[in-house]
């Protein structure tokens, strides 16, 4: 096993010199190797689809559903959904509601801020395809802002359509992760050691 | 501290002469924070001490005036009614109205008396929906849960009434649109009884909690001169000592027929209007009450509209007391003129100024909402305070940025 | 109102105010001249109208103008406090500047700092007239004036149907 995962690093150059060979490489090649690893996999998927924290950021009248879901009543928290107030320790965007020009620039902000891996959750009939206020003049669709994982329709959706998002998101990851373990089993991994998707 | 209303020049000169006198820096309190709501609030600060705010605002504006003019009159309902999302029938109730002046018509008794019974309950809830973000603004959220748990009653009445959770569309030109069921008034006992033994529980935790009233008392002072110079609307302008509510100076919908207060408070600061709000959803119960005894019987549509409509549709009006809406709704052209409307929403007044060309689509709409209206006191108010009272003062006016923005 | 009290207004205003009353809505019209504006706002506010509801404009493409309209309420007196007043003047199209009458009402503060951006009037004497609402692409297109097309990609379906607007 060992063996295998030290791949051909050290080669003996001229006078009998050693070369050690890319660092930024070998730390790649690990890592992927520890994903691959079934029993890991698993763990790194328990671990992002119960700890779906999202940024501080209501876009429009969404919100207040968003508000009364982590009430008591229909409460969020029990699948993991708690909003934290820094952009670079959270996964999760949800954009409740339409999007102005104002509002989208800084949404894309905050998107660039967050580390990897991170999804989308798109609310309300404004984002998916206009919504009541379609042509107006100051309003943009969130598919061109942001890559959207999810959407959830309503005008405005119920808090239970949103718990179920939250599930529908889980699944998602789910396959995500089992799509990666396929393929990095069946050697698709490219020479370099990085996946080829 | 006592607080003087002063008016600060907003001339480019004065802004660049702050820039650059010595320790004044400049803070951007932005969307993406926790007690921000949808809005950018940016303060100029030496030391600990607050010196300018200037809002930013227009992160949620959609254009619903412009809009309006290029759809028929009753689609005007669903879009004055979203960005005022908590306080939904008053905002509904106001525009109808209008429009109904504009008509020439009058509803028929029952749907006046039904009319006041919802306006009532989402009064209610918009009072709740601002001692919630008022407390988790200050970073209790017990009182967050508390408040947005004891909005469900209130919402599950309605939603047995029109099927939806906050967006109604009940109020039609002429009328309403479903009719009360039948256990609607015992239903309604319950969830008020519920209420008035849960402000106990708020009086002990909240109300005579020794942080809230060290933070809040003497903060964000207003005095009654201050209030009517800059225009301020609703609660915040019955906790400094004015009193002016429309619901008794030009009477709307059947409140002539009911009795009940107009409280108001002296001192003008943010404890004051935290129990202003306590105090107006007291006299919201007694108005619900005496509603429900003496609700008349009779239709919930005008009229006119009744005798135009097709058999099937008066069948099921007989059977399950529910206006299904007819080709007249759907092609109103009001004469030329022009109207106007004021009501007592939850957070102030709201203002609606319709003109009309003989067309389908409204002329000219015109919309002012309560939060537009109370925007001064982040440019008057706020200066003089510590950092920390920014959102004592946010929380205490009940601002809603979707509302101030349309 | 009763009509001893509407004259007794108009006769305050002096000759050249135009009064009307609506009476369904309760809205008291009052047009003046652009030169008497200001003078005709002092005097309203010292009978007791001290608060500003909206600041507006409705426009006329076709007529060339635009009407500019200030909606006044009262606080302080309670036998005035159930009329709105609508106090209107009318402005050129291409050209369009009117007195700002912050220094009269300064509810009105941020009222004419969104009709400036909407409309174009420029309300001379305003302390701060930068853009409120729209963010800085807009600013200069005049969203809410009769000539602002919006968007319509939908319209061919709308009209294939026949239901119309």
């Amino acid at each position: 096993m060992g063996l295998v995962l030290l791949p051909k690093v050290i080669e003996v150059g001229d006078e009998g010199s050693f070369y050690l060979g890319n660092l930024d490489q070998v730390a790649k090649r690990a890592a992927e190797y520890i994903k691959s690893n079934r029993v890991a996999n698993k763990m790194i998927t328990w671990g992002y689809s119960y700890s779906l924290w999202p940024a501080y950021l209501v876009t429009a009248c969404c919100g207040t559903e968003m508000a009364a879901a982590s009430g008591p009543r229909f409460d969020l928290e029990r699948l993991g959904f708690l909003s934290y107030g820094n952009p670079r320790q959270s996964n999760l965007v949800v954009i409740d509601g339409t999007l102005s020009i104002k509002m989208a620039k800084v949404v894309r902000t905050v998107w660039e801020q967050m580390p990897e891996p991170k999804w989308v959750i798109a609310m309300g009939a404004c984002v998916l395809d206009g919504g009541i206020f379609w042509n107006s003049y100051n309003t943009v669709l969130a598919r061109d802002v942001l890559p959207v994982d999810v959407y959830v329709p309503g005008c405005p959706p119920r808090p239970e359509a949103l718990a179920t998002s939250v599930i529908m998101l889980k699944e998602k990851i789910k396959e995500q992760q089992a799509k990666y373990l396929r393929r990095s089993r069946k050697g698709a991994l490219n020479k370099e050691g990085v996946s080829s998707e | 501290m006592t607080q003087e209303i002063k008016t600060i020049p907003f001339t480019y000169e004065a802004l660049s002469q702050l820039k650059m006198s010595e320790g004044v820096l400049e803070l951007q309190i932005g969307p993406a924070h926790a007690g921000s709501g949808h809005m950018r609030i940016v303060a100029w600060v030496e030391g600990d001490t607050v010196v300018k705010v200037d809002p930013d605002i227009g992160f949620v504006h959609r254009g619903v005036e412009k809009l309006s003019e290029d759809r028929i009159y009753i689609k005007a309902i669903p879009m004055v009614e979203r960005p005022s999302l908590v306080d939904t029938v008053n905002a509904n109730l106001g525009y109808v109205m209008a429009l109904e002046r504009l008509l020439g018509i009058e509803p028929p008794p029952r749907a006046q008396y039904i009319r006041v019974i919802t306006a009532e309950i989402s009064r209610i809830m918009s009072h709740l929906y601002g001692i919630a973000i008022y407390g988790i603004f200050m970073g209790s959220s017990t009182v967050f849960m508390w408040a947005m748990a004891d909005r469900e009653p209130f919402i599950d009445l309605l939603q047995e009434l029109t099927g939806a959770r906050i967006t109604y569309s009940h109020i039609i030109p002429g009328g309403v649109r479903w009719d009360l069921p039948k256990d609607f008034a015992e239903n309604a006992e319950i969830a008020l009884k519920y209420l008035e033994n849960r402000t106990k529980d708020y009086e002990k935790v909240w109300i005579n909690n020794p942080v809230v009233v060290a933070r809040s008392m003497g903060v964000g002072k207003l005095s009654a001169e201050g209030a009517i110079r800059l225009g301020v609307v609703g609660p915040n302008l019955r906790a400094s000592g004015v009193k002016y509510d429309i619901r008794k100076e030009e009477p709307y919908a059947a409140y002539e027929e009911f009795d009940f207060e107009v409280p108001t408070f002296k001192e003008g600061d943010s404890y004051s209007r935290l129990l202003q709000r306590v105090e107006e959803i007291k006299q919201s119960i007694h108005i619900i009450r005496q509603a429900l005894k003496r609700l008349p019987d009779g239709k919930i549509i005008y009229e006119d509209y009744y005798k135009r409509m097709s058999p099937l549709m008066k069948k099921i009006y007989d059977e399950k007391g529910r206006v299904k809406f007819t080709l007249m709704l759907t092609s109103l052209s009001p004469p030329k003129g022009e109207a106007v409307s004021r009501v007592e929403g939850g957070r102030g007044e709201m203002f609606y100024y319709l003109v009309s060309d003989g067309g389908k689509a409204p002329y000219r709409f015109r919309v002012v909402t309560p939060s537009f209206r109370n925007l001064p006191f982040f440019t008057h108010v706020m200066p003089g305070h510590k950092l920390a009272d920014i959102p004592v003062i946010y929380g205490s006016i009940d601002y809603f940025p979707p509302e101030a923005d349309r | 109102m009763s009509s001893e009290q509407l004259e007794k207004l108009s006769g305050l205003l002096g000759g050249t105010a135009k009064v009307a009353y609506n009476e369904r809505s309760n809205l008291i019209r009052i047009e003046v001249e652009r030169g008497e504006l200001r003078n005709v706002a002092v005097q309203l506010r010292d009978y007791g109208f001290d608060h500003c509801s909206s600041v507006t404009v409705v426009d006329y493409p076709k007529e060339d103008l635009m009407e500019v309209v200030w909606h006044l309420s009262s606080y302080s007196r309670s036998e005035v406090s159930r009329y709105t007043i609508g106090l209107v003047t009318s402005v050129s199209r291409s050209k369009p500047e009117v007195a700002s009458l912050t220094d009269v009402w300064e509810s009105a503060l941020f009222l004419e700092r969104e009709t400036h951006e909407m409309f174009g009037v420029n309300f001379v004497g305003h302390p701060d007239l930068r853009p409120l609402l729209l963010p800085e692409e807009l600013m200069g297109t005049w969203p809410l004036r009769k000539d602002y097309q919006l968007k319509k990609k939908r319209e061919d379906v709308f009209k294939k149907g026949g239901a119309s607007l």
